[in-house]
């Protein structure tokens, strides 16, 4: 069993410090990379090269781009409720950290090991929703207010799936905590994926509808909405939103792989190295949804949710709850 | 902005939303003021003018000559079809033969340009329905037409290659090769698409029974090109009305009778097949000979009359009417652009319909705001 963060440091405040700092410098790195990733790789699809100037390959072109955001004047809109405007970004970002202080990255290596672990990752992830509703009325903007709508209708309506998924999984090790759910796969010797793979389904799926990627990218859905709820955001505004997109890129595919394809455990690599190839994976699906499908319309997205998954995750759920009562 | 309801209630719920003319997936200049109640719309109208540049006005302070490099600006995806339609209108004003050789090279370079046109069209409808990547790759291929026409043309886009009485360049045998090398790439590129997006879930459900323009519409507001036959009506003027050497060639109209945007989707793409055929049946045919004929007038002063010539172009009906007093300025030229009569049956189409869907169904008639405006 490594030391924890605690007993290497000393002082559990400094702890504190020196974990959180790590935390926001991977997110920083993290959101850069996957940008840069998501560029080549809708190159590689599209025929083109993508990013190639700056950096090896192009990997310092993201960070040239967020000095230009950053360099950008701030302009706010006219009869914008600026507390609303202003307070919309921390708001959406701010959850997406807390959660991700929750995700057990190896053995050991979790900041805080909750027994109610899932239940607050769901918790800190219904914030969001929140902070995008502000960016949507505090803006002034017809296209930023009906993109605000649509993302909190989405994110009520896949919210239901995705936790009806995961509950299929606590169901079978009877914990909510990630660490443990990790470790009962372990025992097992497989990942859960072969014995839920419909839930694993319906979550990948629910999951993609909560990160707003395509193909269910309604609330910003450039083609009708400019760029939905943060059509008015400037510069830094709009870096932090595109922090907290892929930020939560990471945290579904973390907890796809916590839940689904066994954490860390796997042969021969060491057990971090074999958590972020899981996760990094689910991204790259992700990413190939996202440039090879056309948008789901509003309504069709909304039927998806109601008549297909939510009913799927509710006879997934009973058929291992009476599965695990048989056994 | 409160609007009394039917039960006579103010009705809170019904706002406007000015759709365009600065709107990054709006097909150009267009505006659409639609009048929603959440996110549905209650009535949308088109407004239009924003790209005006007043070239009927100035065919009439030029004379016949002056206005050819106009033509292919109207329109800037059927640059080259607009272009030839001109200089036969004109033509036909003054008696001229054109020479078979560059009858020919008409056909041929027209299909290329009707072609592109409809790579354009698949790529930008794609991006209004969120799916970016099939953009790149019919950009791709269209870059490989507009590089063989560039070759023996000079120019990308606004082409000004006809001539009264044929065309200003001949082409040569790499021209030749070229363009059969590509109808072979073509080919198998449309599998491609087909492939790649006719048979996605996603794209069918947002496709199909989506901005339906039925026969009825269709006829009434003079909706043409594969709009109206995909609404059913096999109306193409390359075939009810000859022009050039269109009738020498064996090609069918596709039709659908939907009338939604999938059977515009699909008529677009079987005419780009249509539109190979053709091309692969010029080029086996095309005689060696000279490009203009022996003798044109150097001044062109059409007897005075009224004259209408139309050709079909990658949007549909085009014609163009000139008066012509015998003297070497035409009194007037009015220009039959097909994109209007299109865009004018999109009030009762998009009425009722969700906003998602509003981008989508004007991109599915395929609309050019300069062709309209002019």
């Amino acid at each position: 069993m490594p030391k924890s963060l605690t007993e290497i440091v000393g002082d559990p405040w400094w702890a504190f410090a020196v974990g959180a700092a790590a935390l926001m410098g991977y997110l920083t790195v993290n959101a850069l990379f996957l940008v840069w990733l998501e560029r080549k790789v809708s190159a590689r699809m599209q025929l083109r090269l993508g990013p190639t100037e700056v950096g090896p390959a192009g990997l310092l072109q993201t960070l040239a781009d967020v000095v230009k955001l950053m360099g950008k004047q701030f302009i706010r809109p006219k009869n914008a409720q600026i507390g609303l405007f202003l307070g919309a970004p921390i708001l959406v970002f701010f959850p997406v950290v807390a959660v991700l202080s929750l995700i057990p990255i190896d053995e050991g290596w979790v900041f805080h090991d909750l027994n109610i672990g899932l239940l607050l990752v769901f918790t800190f992830a219904g914030f969001g929703i929140i902070g995008v509703f502000m960016a949507g009325w505090g803006s002034n903007n017809k296209y930023a207010l009906l993109g605000a709508m649509r993302a909190v209708a989405q994110n009520i309506s896949y919210e239901i799936p995705l936790i009806l998924a995961t509950l299929s999984v606590v169901l079978m090790t009877g914990t909510m905590n990630l660490r443990e759910i990790v470790e009962a796969q372990g025992e097992a010797g497989f990942p859960f994926l072969f014995v839920q793979p419909v839930a694993a389904l319906i979550y990948f799926i629910s999951a993609t509808a909560e990160t707003n990627r395509a193909p269910f990218d309604i609330p910003e859905a450039e083609s009708e909405l400019i760029a939905g709820f943060h059509t008015e955001y400037p510069g830094g505004g709009f870096a932090i939103f595109f922090l907290a997109e892929y930020t939560n890129m990471i945290i579904v595919c973390a907890v796809a792989t916590i839940l689904f394809l066994g954490g860390w455990s796997g042969p021969v690599l060491p057990g971090f190295v074999w958590f972020f190839l899981k996760v990094y994976s689910l991204i790259f699906v992700m990413m190939w949804f996202r440039w090879t499908f056309p948008r789901l319309r509003f309504d069709q997205l909304m039927r998806f949710a109601w008549a297909v998954l939510v009913p799927l995750a509710i006879v997934n759920l009973l058929v291992t709850a009476t599965v695990l009562k048989v056994l | 902005m409160t609007l009394p309801s039917a039960q006579g209630q103010p009705d809170d719920d019904v706002y406007y939303l000015n759709m365009g003319p600065q709107h990054p997936s709006m097909h150009g200049v267009l505006r659409l003021v639609l009048k929603m109640r959440g996110e549905e719309i209650l009535t949308a109208d088109p407004v239009i003018g924003y790209a005006h540049r007043a070239h009927e006005k100035m065919a009439e302070n030029r004379n016949y000559m002056m206005f050819l490099p106009n033509t292919s600006r109207i329109d800037y995806l059927s640059g080259m079809i607009y272009n030839l339609a001109y200089c036969q209108a004109v033509e036909r004003m003054m008696g001229i033969e054109v020479p078979e050789r560059a009858e020919h090279i008409r056909v041929i370079v027209s299909e290329w340009n009707r072609i592109q046109s409809h790579l354009l069209w698949f790529g930008t409808f794609l991006l209004d329905l969120g799916g970016i990547t099939p953009f790149l790759y019919s950009f791709e291929d269209r870059e490989e037409i507009l590089a063989v026409l560039e070759a023996v043309t000079g120019s990308r886009l606004t082409y000004c290659y006809g001539r009264f009485g044929g065309v200003s360049m001949d082409v040569d045998d790499v021209f030749v090769d070229r363009s059969r090398a590509l109808i072979e790439r073509l080919r198998g590129r449309l599998d491609t698409y087909r492939t790649l997006v006719t048979n996605n879930v996603i794209f069918r459900n947002r496709c199909e029974g989506v901005g339906l323009i039925d026969r009825q519409v269709a006829l009434d507001y003079g909706v043409t090109g594969p709009t109206l036959r995909a609404a059913g009506v096999p109306y193409d003027v390359r075939v009810s009305e000859p022009y050039g050497i269109y009738d020498r060639f064996d090609f069918e109209i596709p039709t659908r009778t939907g009338g939604d945007s999938m059977a515009r989707y699909d008529v677009r793409l079987e005419e780009m097949e249509q539109s190979l055929r053709i091309l692969e049946q010029a080029l086996d045919a095309l005689p060696e000979g000279d490009v203009m004929p022996a003798k044109v007038p150097r001044f062109f002063k059409p007897p005075a009359g009224e004259y209408y010539h139309a050709v079909e172009s990658a949007r549909g009906h085009f014609g163009t009417y000139i008066v012509s007093d015998g003297s070497d300025t035409p009194v007037r030229i009015k220009l039959r652009t097909p994109s209007f009569s299109n865009l004018s049956s999109m009030p009762p189409v998009l009425a009722n319909t969700l906003v998602a869907d509003a981008i989508a169904i004007v991109g599915s008639i395929d609309v050019v705001m300069p062709e309209i405006d002019r």
